[in-house]
């Protein structure tokens, strides 16, 4: 019966998908709707072959990895697509013949930024944090994913997202909202596919077979949750027609400024810090073989975190037309943030004492401290950014540009590099990694590349600011804007190095890790859900 | 409760919570007393700090703060502070004769001041930071005018602009389309570049030069003279310096002849005082190229 409805549903699909790329107003709209077109298609076609076969219940007692599998191999396919365009558009804004003619429209450092800042942050960090948190959530409620292949349809959905995503963005479809790009439509997709990765992730906690539910598990949650919240809110807008990809946003004016950087900074917030809290939760103790340090500071600091994050997104818009009591709010909130965000790095930190001789044998602890270490110092230097006076030197220039980065590349990329090395062996039932010293070459070429990254563009950052506010004894601009750009080149330059070499590290980390999976010896699988008790 | 046998505890290590998740386990460790100090310290600071600016959001607008302090008012207090203290060179500028301010060495140093930031701010976009030009934008460096080059043409071509539709004033010319408009063939147009180029002793096609002789008496003289020196009055570029303002190969000076162009400079009497036109007008004409 059920693969009835399917098979009607994704005709119906189809067919209105044929309709749409017909009608079409625009080209991103088209290919959207040609794509569709042949996803429900090749859908269609598997269901039917399947239809009326008998097949075997789910085992119960086994753990749903192979979903898991399927997301560690995005992961690293994504991370890797995303470094590339990075290295690229740095490269583009330190030569700009880059922009090359032939691919105006296309190719030019304006498409290609939000395709890089999207595949980083949604297509690795995104893939990675749904494949950690089912790993995780399944281990530590001992319990088997909730909703049988409704998890197939949150990775594969999700996925689909991402490539409605990034093709919109060469095409020229988006609604200029930063970290918020993609279309009514694909939003509208992504919400419907978010919803279910909620209802898996919650409906495993609740069968779970532990008393309480583990602290990695809370950071998960906070982060699905507030996410589902914070895309409904700033995507709120009226499609101009239904066969076409512009919309119009329901807020207008600083209003609309107001709910972006809402939304935007607790992307950071929930997306890239308590997400990935609750992957390092896990993986640092695991890796370390240690218990979490402070249970009570864990209690303490997620709760702070939760409620302090979701008020500081005004301190991205210091000195515009926002008023000046929000710009305050923003600023205090993010001061009293500077602490329930230590807590985290100090619970990871402090994990390891008692297993510090790791460091010299572990490579994979070596990525995991210093990603808690970057996580620290991003976590001390936003706050730092967020008070006004800073904020008037160090906006719009590219130390805002630097801080995102040793946060992402240090923080977000080096904790999942850490939790991939540690899932490859376990998920494909391997007795070890392919290559310990290519982990630790991945190790020294990514932290020297994030440090020539984050050093240039403090000093480029710092640079520009006091260019910009430069004034002569009679109060006049020293600096024309075009003399500031000028003076960037060099560190432009060791920018696009630094990316280039964390890329390279990225790279030898596929290697590693297919090799891991083609060329080590088997494990005997130990798949059983046994509750820990 | 946690397995002894998968503990990963040491001798010595504090009490655990008695919890275990796939072998993780908690210690039960206080949260650290100088974190909790600081977290303090910081909420504090915060409720300290919201007394003094503006913060809280009432029915009708939001807590002043009790130093009165805002951004805006900032800011005013700092543009009006500069303003004070140029009021008197100001007053002095627009009062001096254009041509008096090189004697006043205070007056002459300020208007240079002025006049870059005013530069680097409203035309450094076309004409480069460095007054160097670009395709279509002139140079100011060098002494080759299009509209004349004395403190006077200067300011005249600065206040009113050129070829906008904003001021009347407006310095205008309009050099026909002899390709699109039918006026000369096209082996026609190849004749008369190949004489332009003959000026600057660039042809490429000597053959072609004396019957270009011939089409640019007829069509081009009347504007760029006689002998292609150009005319002021019109704003006609001299052909024989070698300075082009779109390119000189054969090439653009087709597509020149073909299509004619049509360079426009904003009027900047609307948008800027009267003092920052005369120092920007002294500054570009200190450039090098000044008459």
């Amino acid at each position: 019966m059920w693969d009835y409805i399917k098979l009607v549903a994704l005709g119906l699909i189809a067919v209105f998908a044929a309709i749409a790329a017909n009608f079409a107003h625009d080209v991103a709209y088209q290919v959207h709707a040609l794509l569709i077109l042949v996803v429900a298609a090749v859908m269609f076609v598997i269901t039917l072959r399947q239809t009326g076969d008998i097949r075997a219940p789910a085992p119960a007692d086994e753990y749903f990895d192979s979903v898991i599998r399927y997301g560690v191999v995005a992961t690293a396919f994504w991370g890797v697509v995303g470094f590339l365009a990075g290295t690229f558009i740095a490269s583009q804004l330190a030569f700009p013949s880059l922009n090359f003619e032939w691919a105006q429209g296309y190719m030019n450092f304006g498409r290609l930024r939000p395709l890089h800042t999207s595949a980083v942050i949604f297509a690795f960090g995104g893939n990675a944090l749904i494949a950690t948190s089912f790993y995780v959530v399944q281990r530590t409620s001992a319990a088997r994913l909730w909703g049988g292949n409704l998890a197939w349809f949150v990775f594969w959905g999700y996925n689909l997202f991402i490539v409605l995503a990034a093709t919109g963005y060469v095409l020229g479809s988006t609604q200029s909202k930063e970290y918020a790009e993609p279309e009514w439509y694909v939003d509208l997709w992504l919400t419907a596919v978010w919803l279910s990765y909620l209802a898996v992730f919650l409906g495993t906690i609740l069968r779970r077979k532990e008393k309480h539910i583990y602290v990695a598990n809370w950071f998960y949650l906070s982060f699905i949750i507030t996410v589902a919240m914070l895309h409904v809110f700033n995507n709120l807008s009226i499609p101009v027609s239904i066969f076409g990809s512009k919309s119009v946003q329901v807020f207008s004016g600083v209003q609309d400024a107001m709910t972006q950087w809402w939304y935007g900074h607790n992307a950071v917030g929930f997306f890239l810090t308590a997400g990935f809290l609750g992957m390092m939760y896990y993986f640092v103790p695991k890796q370390a073989e240690r218990p979490v340090y402070s249970y009570k500071l864990s209690i303490i600091h997620f709760w702070a975190l939760i409620f302090l994050y979701i008020w500081a997104g005004p301190h991205h818009l210091h000195y515009t037309a926002l008023p000046d009591w929000a710009s305050t709010l923003g600023m205090i909130f993010s001061i009293m943030l500077w602490m329930p965000s230590w807590g985290g790095m100090i619970n990871g930190l402090m994990t390891l004492s008692g297993a510090w001789d790791k460091l010299r044998t572990d490579p994979i602890i070596r990525m995991m401290v210093i990603s808690v270490g970057f996580y620290g110092m991003s976590t001390f230097e936003g706050p730092m950014m967020s008070i006004r006076s800073v904020n008037s030197l160090s906006h719009y220039t590219d130390w805002t540009i630097g801080h995102v980065h040793s946060g992402a590349l240090g923080w977000n990329g080096m904790i999942t590099f850490g939790a991939l090395y540690f899932l490859v062996p376990r998920l494909w039932h391997r007795e070890r990694l392919y290559s310990l010293s290519m982990v630790s070459w991945h190790f020294w070429l990514a932290t020297i590349g994030i440090i020539l990254y984050a050093a240039s563009m403090w000093v480029t950052g710092i640079m520009e600011g006091l260019m910009w506010r430069e004034v002569d004894a009679n109060g006049f601009l020293v600096n024309s804007f075009a003399d500031t750009v000028a003076a960037k080149f060099p560190m432009y330059v060791v920018r696009a190095l630094g990316g280039a070499m964390y890329l390279t590290g990225a790279l030898i980390m596929c290697v590693n890790l297919w090799k891991t999976v083609t060329s080590v010896g088997a494990k005997a699988p130990v798949g059983a859900a046994i509750p820990a008790e | 409760m946690s397995d002894p046998k998968n503990s990963n505890r040491k001798p010595g290590d504090v009490e655990t919570t008695g919890h275990s998740w796939d072998g993780i386990e908690e210690f039960n460790n206080p949260m650290p007393r100088w974190w909790v100090m600081v977290f303090y310290v910081c909420i504090i600071w915060a409720a300290i700090y919201s007394v003094f600016y503006p913060a809280w959001p009432l029915i009708n607008g939001a807590t002043p703060g009790v130093l009165g302090w805002s951004t805006r008012g900032d800011v005013k207090a700092e543009m009006q502070s500069w303003t004070d203290q140029n009021k008197a060179i100001q007053a002095k500028l627009v009062a001096t004769d254009l041509g008096q301010i090189q004697n006043d060495p205070a007056l002459a140093q300020y208007a240079t001041n002025a006049g870059g930031a005013v530069f680097r701010t409203w035309c450094a976009q076309c004409h480069g930071s460095g007054a160097q030009g670009n395709k279509g934008f002139p140079n100011l460096l060098d002494d080759d005018w299009l509209w004349g080059g004395t403190l006077k043409d200067i300011a005249f071509t600065v206040t009113h602009g050129v070829r906008n539709t904003d001021d009347e004033a407006a310095r205008f010319s309009q050099m026909p389309a002899f390709g699109r408009d039918g006026i000369l063939t096209a082996p026609q147009i190849a004749q008369v570049v190949q004489y332009v180029m003959s000026l600057t002793n660039a042809a490429t096609d000597p053959k072609a030069v004396a019957a270009g002789k011939t089409i640019f008496a007829d069509n081009c003289a009347a504007c760029h003279g006689a002998e292609g020196k150009g005319d002021r009055a019109m704003g006609a570029p001299n052909l024989t310096d070698a300075i082009w303002l779109y390119g000189g190969d054969r090439k653009t000076l087709t597509e020149t002849v073909a299509n004619a162009r049509f360079g426009v400079m904003p009027t900047w009497g609307k948008r800027l005082s009267e003092a920052d036109i005369r120092a920007v007008t002294y500054y570009v004409h200190s450039l090098g190229g000044g008459e």
